[in-house]
């Protein structure tokens, strides 16, 4: 329990630094020195110092917006297991908790955005829900095919159980489950090639133009809440992809850093050599995805 | 059951009186409503002890029709229809008579008279244990349903509206009828009992299902047999909406529920076509949803779309019966049930708040709202409520229903053999993608009606509703919340029915119950941690703020100089890119006026969306029928002693028929 616990706050305390990761990866890439690795937390705390301004047009909607989205991720990084140690919140279906929680978050950001009645808002939240629609059932024939191929019913029963022996049993699912999980990473997390998390002004954008109207401790709320899915989603990546479980809390904990720091340099890369796709050809990345997600359940049925 | 008796005679009388005052309001109001409100209350205590002890109870009394015998019975399945019919029918009467307030002396007796016939016939539907019983109560069911749809008949549309949804029932009633003779002739009897010990053969039980699916799922709003919800949802008044989306719907479901034991399918069977039905009901009913621009007409979709949801969740629970896996029974059909619950609730909820936002705004149509949370903010708190239980979100009561079909799916997509697992995964790919959808759904409606700025004038003089309505919407809210958290019991209560409807052995059922009880428990907590959490961090924004600036300001406009409320997002422009994906199925009509020249003055865009199965199925049948009808006018000619004639005609060759060695 002390293990879960240090990896839930671990997983708090270093979920801004994941972003400057994949922020110094782009900065390699594109040749340049690239903003401090602690930027992040820098501007967090900057922006939790400030005060706000809200439109006169919101409501108790909007606040509520960015404290809904932050409390589904801190549940939903409270479901999920490092390796072999099990997370500190666990239960039969659990991962179906944790899949909603994103849900929730969703449905808390988009009204937040819909609340300020500006048609750039609205846009964001028009193509974010658009995105998640095709997104969840991909993700969630993902944990189906998680559990088809353990048998478990909680995710920190099926985690520990994707060992070294399971892979040459099911090593090609898994490959697959990796791929359709990273489509769906950069999709739910707004990245290139779905989105470009450094352009605010541009009418291809979808996360970050939903919170232009949200100022100080408001959007401190949204940027970490969106790191922490980002960390979340990645970590479920390695967890699945990465067979080494050790059932040491030191080894588990290291296997998964050095995962997520794979995590973040994949992302990095991906955004430094991708163009971000044409809004119409989102759906078709994830019908890839899917198409992933689905022959890996197939090759379950086996 | 005797206390059930009196309520309906409560509801009867009171009903018959409020239209004997033809001219005073007050009497319909109290005498018909009150009379309502106080059976309802009587009812639930035998309902209650149904449930709580999972007895039956049976009454028999002589009765002078035909083969007919007034038999009622009380058992745990029927107990569970009834629990929301009665909760839900006192709340919609209390919501009625301010509802209705500036309706006439007369039609208000009328509407009193109706709604209380309504009530009983639906209560008596669920207590009839006599095919004749049954198919009367559903008649006057569907007639009385048919009277307070059309409440405001001088208008043409209420008047159409009024017929298609008369002609659906009917057709369906047909179905019923020849279902019930067919049971009848092969076991000699009327008598539910009768049929449940003699069950029909098995060569006639794909013809029996068949028609039980199609007589049944007119009512429940199977697609593509659904084309009613659409149009009689919008035209009745909204505590009807209410009544018909939250109960009446459930009770097509409760009758196929019912008819299943009265001849054996293999469960595999009724499984996959459970989960045919309900894929094609929810997915076709959230796109339908999706693209709708009128509230109660979106809500209409919506319900077609968790009786999709319900249907996967009893697909489910046959498929546990085929491979003997009591979880995935338990699972399936519990859920199923709990949805059912969960579905009656949070839709009434949204068809009053729907009711009251027709009241202040004077439309149903999401386009002219806009920014009516500062306007009506209690209301606004219940739909906010509502729609997030209808996205099925935690931590409210949508979510459990989901989470145990879901959890069903997982089991059953894990077991060995490809027959059972590959239905399974279609109904958790199936659902998660409804879900998604309706979370489309939902999130345009509460979005585009209550946050952003008012569209029209008459919503930006829009008032908050009056006290019993917005307290009855408090109430619904109250119990989204309350299931969600509660929801351990509430399951408990559909164990006694899963029992009823599986044959299962009790001791084996408790123990797979008590284990999903507490996982649901669990999950409670996990409700609890979540809103803790928000609180937590609400707590911690408030002292970051304390003694810092708050300003306001305008919405951030990009350096436009005139922004206006034209200029927000609409319900259609929210939903483009995914009604542009689903356009071969949606069929979305455009006319385009595309600006013209250097200095554009003008341009227009209007979309529509037809109801597609009505379109394409039902307009071209319904042309062809009457095409071939037409045939045979000449038949008609007005002349009462042919007409006599032809009476005559066919007495006597009933007789020789009859007579024949």
């Amino acid at each position: 329990m002390t293990a879960a616990v240090c990896c839930w706050f671990l997983s708090l305390a270093l979920a801004p630094l994941f972003l400057g990761i994949i922020n110094r990866t782009k900065a390699f890439f594109a040749g340049r020195h690239g903003v401090p690795w602690c930027q992040v937390y820098f501007d967090l705390w900057k922006l939790l110092h400030k005060g706000v301004v809200c439109s006169r047009t919101t409501t108790w909607v909007f606040r509520l917006g960015p404290m809904l989205g932050l409390a589904a991720m801190l549940g939903a990084a409270a479901l999920l297991p490092w390796g072999a140690i099990p997370a500190g919140v666990a239960f039969t279906g659990d991962m179906i908790l944790f899949a909603y929680a994103f849900a929730l978050a969703r449905f808390g950001t988009v009204l937040a955005a819909l609340d300020t009645g500006s048609s750039f808002e609205g846009m964001g939240a028009s193509r974010e829900i658009w995105i998640s629609v095709l997104a969840e059932p991909v993700f969630f024939v993902c944990l189906g095919t998680l559990v088809a191929v353990t048998h478990q019913g909680s995710l920190s029963g099926v985690i520990p159980a994707l060992n070294p022996q399971v892979w040459p049993k099911a090593g090609l699912s898994l490959v697959l489950l990796g791929g359709a999980l990273f489509l769906v990473l950069l999709a739910e997390n707004a990245r290139i090639p779905v989105d470009d998390p450094n352009t605010h002004l541009e009418l291809t954008m979808i996360h970050e133009v939903m919170v232009l109207d949200h100022a100080g401790p408001d959007l401190a709320f949204i940027v970490y809440g969106a790191g922490l899915k980002l960390w979340v989603l990645a970590a479920l990546l390695v967890n699945v992809l990465v067979p080494w479980k050790p059932l040491s809390p030191w080894g588990s904990g290291a296997v998964m850093l050095a995962g997520m720091l794979g995590v973040a340099l994949a992302v990095g890369i991906t955004e430094s050599v991708m163009a971000r796709l044409r809004l119409r050809r989102i759906p078709q990345m994830l019908l890839i995805a899917g198409g992933f997600a689905a022959l890996a359940l197939i090759l379950t049925l086996r | 059951m005797w206390l059930l008796l009196a309520a309906l005679t409560i509801m009867l009388l009171g009903g018959i009186l409020a239209a004997l005052w033809v001219r005073s309001a007050t009497a319909a109001k109290f005498i018909g409503s009150g009379s309502l409100v106080l059976a309802c209350a009587l009812g639930l205590i035998p309902v209650a002890h149904a449930l709580l002890t999972g007895s039956v109870e049976n009454l028999a009394l002589p009765w002078a029709l035909p083969f007919a015998v007034f038999s009622l019975g009380l058992d745990p399945l029927s107990a569970f229809f009834l629990l929301p019919l009665l909760v839900l029918s006192a709340l919609a009467a209390i919501f009625g008579q301010t509802y209705l307030r500036e309706f006439s002396a007369p039609k208000l007796a009328g509407h009193a008279f109706f709604l209380n016939f309504f009530v009983a016939a639906m209560i008596l539907v669920l207590l009839a244990r006599n095919g004749m019983l049954f198919l009367m109560s559903w008649e006057i069911m569907s007639l009385a349903s048919f009277f307070l749809v059309t409440l405001e008949h001088e208008k043409p549309a209420i008047q159409t509206a009024g017929w298609i949804y008369l002609v659906a029932a009917h057709l369906g009633v047909a179905c019923l009828l020849a279902l019930f003779l067919l049971l009848g002739k092969s076991s000699g009897s009327l008598e539910f009992s009768q049929w449940l010990a003699h069950p029909a053969p098995a060569a006639l039980a794909g013809v029996l299902f068949t028609l039980a699916l199609l007589g049944f799922g007119t009512k429940a709003g199977f697609v593509p047999l659904h084309v009613w919800l659409p149009v009689a949802h919008p035209a009745a008044p909204s505590h009807v909406s209410a009544l018909m989306s939250g109960v009446m719907i459930k009770l097509g479901l409760y009758g196929l529920l019912r008819v299943l034991g009265f001849f054996s399918l293999p469960p595999l069977t009724l499984g996959w076509t459970f989960i045919a039905v309900g894929l094609l009901s929810g997915i076709s009913g959230a796109v339908m949803a999706l693209a709708q621009r009128d509230l109660k007409r979106l809500l209409a979709y919506s319900s077609v779309e968790n009786i999709g949801i319900i249907a996967l969740g009893l697909g489910l629970g046959f498929l546990g019966q085929a491979s003997s896996s009591l979880t995935l029974v338990v699972l399936g059909f519990g859920g199923a049930l709990f949805h059912l619950l969960n579905h009656a609730v949070f839709k009434s909820l949204l068809f009053l708040g729907a009711g009251s936002l027709a009241h202040a705004t004077g439309t149903t149509d999401m386009e002219q709202m806009g920014g009516l949370l500062k306007k009506m903010p209690w209301t606004g708190s219940a739909f906010f409520i509502g729609a997030l239980a209808a996205c099925g979100l935690p931590p409210l009561s949508g979510f459990v229903g989901e989470f145990l079909i879901v959890l069903g799916a997982l089991h059953g997509g894990s077991a060995p053999g490809a027959v059972q697992a590959v239905p399974a995964w279609a109904v958790l790919a199936g659902l998660i993608f409804i879900g998604a959808l309706a979370g489309v759904v939902f999130t345009k409606a509460f979005g585009i009606i209550f946050l952003g700025q008012a569209r029209r004038k008459e919503s930006e003089q829009a008032h908050e509703a009056e006290r019993p309505l917005t307290l009855v919407l408090a109430v619904l809210a109250l119990a989204c919340l309350g299931m969600g958290f509660a929801s351990s019991w509430i399951f408990s209560l559909t164990v006694p029915v899963i029992a009823q409807l599986t044959h299962a052995a009790a001791p084996l059922l408790q123990n797979e119950a008590a284990e999903i009880g507490t996982l649901l428990r669990t999950l409670a907590l996990a409700f609890g941690t979540l809103l803790g959490l928000t609180a937590v961090l609400f707590g911690l924004r408030h002292a970051l703020l304390r003694g810092r600036e708050q300003a306001s300001a305008n919405t951030w406009d990009c350096g436009a100089a005139q922004v206006t409320p034209r200029m927000q997002y609409t319900a259609s422009s929210y939903v483009q890119p995914l009604t542009s994906l689903f356009r071969f199925f949606l069929r979305t009509r455009k006319q385009q006026e595309a600006p013209r020249g250097l200095f554009p003055a003008d341009a227009a865009l209007r979309t529509e969306t037809p109801p597609v199965f009505y379109e394409l199925i039902f307009v071209p049948l319904f042309q062809r029928v009457a095409w071939a009808l037409s045939k045979m006018r000449w038949l008609q000619h007005g002349r009462v002693q042919l007409y006599v004639l032809y009476i005559a005609l066919a007495l006597a060759g009933l007789l020789t028929w009859k007579l024949r060695p």
